[in-house]
C-alpha cells in the first residue's frame, strides 16, 4: 500500500493547524525556506504577517496571545533571525506569556562548523524560554511542536522555542499527530490543598483590615468572574499590580488602584496597614514591594500562585497556596464570610482623594500652558469609555497610562512589564489588534521607544492592520530624565532627545497623521483618530519636565511614598 | 549562614540538561565546587551531584527553579548529615620514586590501592571525602606527582524513600 510521505516543512504547517494556529507573524530567511515554501500552500489557512525585524514579530505575537488568550506563534531565520528573537522571548518569560518560536537552523551535518548564519540558538535561548529544543530529523517534528504547545500554555505560560534544521524540513517523513497532553516531570496544574484555602479563608474571616493584590494570573487562569465574586462576598478592597490592569473593573466600588514605584498612594499606604494581604496571580516584584524589609510586616500573608517557585520568593507567606487562581477562588469565595469593610474601604477613599488634591496644587502650582501627559490618558479613556485595548511602551507615558486610563476590561492591557522593553509598544500593538480584531486598539508611546521599532510601521502599511498610534512627544527620554532630575541633581546625560517629523515620517508609510501643541485641540483630535477607519498616527507634544507622581524611590518602603 | 551543601537533582536524559542546571546557578553568582552526573538506579533516569557552599534560603530557591525545568523529575537539597557520600582521586608517580620501599608505607597508611603499574610509572587510586584524598596528595608530594585527577561528589540519602516512590507520587499529580 502507498503511504503519502510529507516533507518535514509540511509537518511544520500540518502541526500548526491541528494545533488550531490560524495566524503567525514571521520573516523568512535561508534556514527557514522551506517552511516557508511549505507556507505558500496554506496561505488560506494561516495568516501570515510579514514584520520589519523579527523583534517586531515576537513582540506583535506578545500583544496576539495576551488579547486573544491563545498561544503566539513566530517564524524566524537561523543566526540573526534568531538572535533578533532574545528580547522578546525574555519579555515573554519574565511576563508568562505564551509562544511558540520556530527557528531555521543550518543542516545538522553543518552543526558547530560556524556555517552561514550559524548561532547556538538552542544554548543562547536557554535562560529565556520555559523550554527549548532542536529538531534534526523530519519525524521528530510533530512531537516537538506538540510538546511545545502543551508547555508554552499550561501552568505559569511561557515562551518556548524549537530549532528546526534545514535538512529535518526537506526530509520526509510519515505524518500523524497527537496532541501532548502528559509529560512525566513537568505538572502544570497543582491540586487545590483545601487545607491552605480553609487557613486562608479562616484568616480572612477573622481581619479586620484584609487587603486584596491582584495579578495577570487572574487573567491568565481566565479567573476574572470568580474574581469578583469573591470581593463583592467579602468586602475586600482590591489593588492591581501593572499587568494586572483590567483583571477587575477599575471603575468598581471596591476597585482601589494600582500598587507599585508611581501606583497610587492609599493601596502603598495600606500594604502597611492592612492585617491580612492576600496577593493572588502576582509575583512581589521589586517595583511593587519597594524595601521587602519594610513591606506588610505586620500582615498575616496569604500567596496563591500556580508557580511554586514563587511562594516564598519574595515575601514569606503565613498560607502559601499553591493553586490555580480560578480553582483556589472558587473554594476561598464557598468559605469566607459576606461581609462590607465599609470602613476600611473608607480610608483607601480619603486617602485618594488627599492624593488627588495633592497632584492637583502641584499642577497648579506650574500654571503650565502646556500639554501634560495625564491630560491625554483620562481624555482617551474618557472617549473609549474604558474599553479598548491600551497597549503602552516603558517610561513615563507607561506609568500615566498605567495610573489614568479606566481599565474596564479585562485582557486590554498590554504592556512591558517585567523587563521593560522600549520599542514593544507599536508592534505589540499590531498583534494585539490580530489578536482582538472587534476592539480599538491605541498604542501610547514615548518619542524615545517608538523610534526603537518604528520600522514595524511597514507592517502596518502592508497587513493593513487598524492602530491607533498615540505619541508622547516630551523630547526627553523622560523617567531616565526624571531620576537625574531627583536623583543625579539635574546632569541630564544624553537624555534629550531631537526627533524627526513623525507627522511626515507616518505619511511615508501611507498612515494618516497629524500633530497638536495645545489644550483647546486635544478633544478634538482624539475624537478624530478614534474614529478614523484605519490607522491614525497622532503626535502630542507634551511638557519637557514632567514628573510621575506619587513615587516610591529605590530602597524605600512603600508607605514612604512621595507625593511630589 | 555559608556551609556546604549537596544538591542532588534527578532529569530526564535529554541534550543540554546540564547546562540548563548550571545556569540557574550562574545567573546567581554561585559557584558550583564540584558536580557529577551518570544514569540513576532507574534507567534513564540521570542523577547531577551538585556540590556548593551557599546559604540554606539560597540554595532553597535555587531548588525551587531547578524543578521548574520541565525535565526535572525531583531536586533536593541535603545537609552533609544527610548524606553518605565519595570522591575518587587518581594519582600517577614515578615508579622508581618507590622502590626504596616507602610505597609500602603511604599505601597502607592511607588505604589506597595500586591500579596499574608500568615500567615508568604507577597510578595509585583512593576513595574517600576530599580531606582523605588531599592528604595523601602530601604524603605523595615528596615523590614528585605527575598528575592528579579528583572527581566531583557521588552521594546518596540516609533517608529510606526511594526515587521510585517520589515518581509514583509525581505520575499521581498528574
Amino acid at each position: 500500500m502507498d503511504i503519502t510521505k510529507i516533507t518535514g516543512a509540511q509537518a511544520v504547517l500540518e502541526s500548526l493547524v491541528a494545533e488550531n494556529v490560524d495566524t503567525i507573524f514571521g520573516y523568512p530567511g535561508g534556514a527557514i525556506m522551506p517552511i516557508y515554501d511549505a507556507l505558500y500552500d496554506y496561505s488560506n489557512v494561516v495568516n501570515h504577517i510579514l514584520v520589519r525585524h523579527e523583534q517586531g514579530a515576537i513582540h506583535a505575537v506578545q500583544g496576539y496571545a495576551r488579547t486573544s488568550g491563545k498561544v503566539g506563534m513566530v517564524f524566524a531565520t537561523s543566526g540573526p533571525g534568531a538572535t533578533n528573537l532574545i528580547t522578546g522571548l525574555a519579555d515573554a518569560l519574565i511576563d508568562s506569556t505564551p509562544l511558540v518560536c520556530i527557528t531555521g537552523q543550518v543542516a545538522s551535518h553543518l552543526l558547530g562548523t560556524d556555517a552561514f548564519q550559524e548561532t547556538d540558538v538552542i544554548g543562547i535561548s536557554m535562560p529565556v524560554t520555559k523550554w527549548n529544543c532542536q529538531v534534526t530529523k523530519a519525524e521528530d517534528i510533530p512531537a516537538a511542536i506538540a510538546k511545545a504547545f502543551y508547555i508554552a500554555q499550561t501552568g505559569r505560560p511561557g515562551p518556548v522555542l524549537i530549532d528546526i534544521t534545514k535538512d529535518a524540513q526537506f526530509g520526509e517523513m510519515e505524518f500523524s499527530y497527537e496532541r501532548c497532553t502528559k509529560i512525566r516531570s513537568y505538572h502544570p496544574k497543582p491540586e487545590v490543598n483545601k487545607q491552605a484555602v480553609e487557613a486562608a479563608a479562616l484568616l480572612i474571616n477573622q481581619a479586620k483590615k484584609p487587603f486584596l493584590v491582584i495579578g495577570q494570573g487572574i487573567m491568565l487562569s481566565n479567573a476574572e468572574k470568580e474574581l469578583l465574586q469573591f470581593a463583592e462576598k467579602s468586602g475586600i478592597p482590591v489593588a492591581s499590580t501593572l499587568l494586572g490592569l483590567g483583571a477587575f473593573p477599575n471603575n468598581h466600588p471596591k476597585y482601589v488602584g494600582f500598587l507599585g514605584m508611581h501606583g497610587d498612594y492609599a493601596p502603598n499606604i495600606k500594604t502597611n496597614e492592612c492585617d491580612v494581604l492576600i496577593a493572588i496571580g502576582m509575583r512581589f516584584d521589586d517595583r511593587v514591594t519597594g524595601d521587602v524589609s519594610r513591606y506588610a510586616k505586620q500582615a498575616k500573608v496569604i500567596h496563591v500562585d500556580i508557580d511554586a517557585s514563587e511562594i516564598n520568593k519574595i515575601i514569606k507567606a503565613d498560607v502559601p497556596v499553591h493553586a490555580d487562581a480560578k480553582d483556589a477562588l472558587q473554594l476561598l469565595t464557598e468559605l469566607v464570610s459576606e461581609k462590607e469593610h465599609t470602613a476600611w474601604l473608607q480610608e483607601f477613599k480619603s486617602a485618594k482623594e488627599m492624593e488627588v488634591r495633592t497632584l492637583q496644587e502641584s499642577a497648579a502650582l506650574l500654571q503650565s500652558e502646556e500639554l501634560k501627559m495625564d491630560e491625554v490618558i483620562k481624555m482617551v479613556s474618557k472617549i473609549t469609555n474604558g474599553e479598548a485595548v491600551v497597549v503602552t511602551d516603558v517610561g513615563q507615558h507607561q506609568m500615566m497610562t498605567a495610573r489614568y486610563y479606566q481599565y474596564n476590561k479585562t485582557k486590554s492591557n498590554i504592556t512591558s512589564g517585567g523587563l521593560g522593553t522600549m520599542g514593544f509598544a507599536l508592534p505589540a500593538a499590531i498583534g494585539a489588534k490580530f489578536g482582538a480584531p472587534e476592539k480599538t486598539v491605541v498604542a501610547i508611546i514615548g518619542d524615545g521607544g517608538f523610534q526603537m521599532t518604528l520600522q514595524e510601521l511597514g507592517t502596518i502599511l502592508q497587513s493593513k492592520v487598524d492602530v491607533k498610534i498615540i505619541i508622547l512627544n516630551n523630547r526627553f527620554l523622560g523617567m531616565v530624565r526624571q531620576w537625574q532630575q531627583l536623583f543625579f541633581e539635574k546632569r541630564y546625560s544624553f537624555t534629550e532627545m531631537i526627533s524627526p517629523d513623525f507627522v511626515t515620517l507616518a505619511k511615508a508609510y501611507d498612515i494618516e497623521a497629524a500633530k497638536i501643541e495645545t489644550r483647546t485641540d486635544l478633544e478634538d483630535a482624539l475624537l478624530k483618530i478614534l474614529n478614523h477607519k484605519g490607522s491614525y498616527l497622532l503626535e502630542v507634544m507634551v511638557a519637557k519636565e514632567e514628573n510621575v507622581f506619587p513615587m516610591v524611590p529605590t530602597g524605600a518602603s512603600v508607605s514612604e511614598i512621595r507625593l511630589n | 549562614m555559608e556551609k556546604t551543601v549537596t544538591v542532588s537533582v534527578f532529569t530526564e536524559n535529554s541534550i543540554g540538561m546540564l547546562n540548563r542546571i548550571t545556569i540557574i546557578f550562574t545567573r546567581r553568582h554561585l559557584n558550583i565546587d564540584s558536580i557529577t552526573a551518570s544514569e540513576s538506579e532507574m534507567k534513564g533516569v540521570f542523577r547531577y551531584t551538585i556540590v556548593l557552599r551557599t546559604t540554606l534560603e539560597k540554595v532553597n530557591k535555587v531548588i525551587g527553579q531547578i524543578e521548574k525545568l520541565v525535565d526535572v523529575l525531583k531536586a533536593f537539597v541535603h545537609e552533609e548529615s544527610e548524606i553518605v557520600h565519595q570522591e575518587i582521586a587518581l594519582y600517577k608517580i614515578r615508579t622508581n620514586t618507590l622502590t626504596n620501599g616507602d610505597v609500602e608505607r603511604v599505601i597502607r597508611e592511607n588505604h589506597a590501592r595500586i591500579l596499574t603499574v608500568d615500567p615508568e610509572f604507577m597510578v595509585i587510586e583512593k576513595t574517600g571525602h576530599v580531606a582523605e584524598t588531599q592528604l595523601l596528595f602530601e604524603s605523595l608530594k615528596p615523590f614528585g606527582i605527575l598528575e592528579f585527577a579528583r572527581s566531583g561528589r557521588v552521594a546518596v540519602t540516609k533517608p529510606m524513600k526511594e526515587l521510585s516512590t517520589y515518581l509514583k507520587e509525581l505520575e499521581q499529580l498528574s
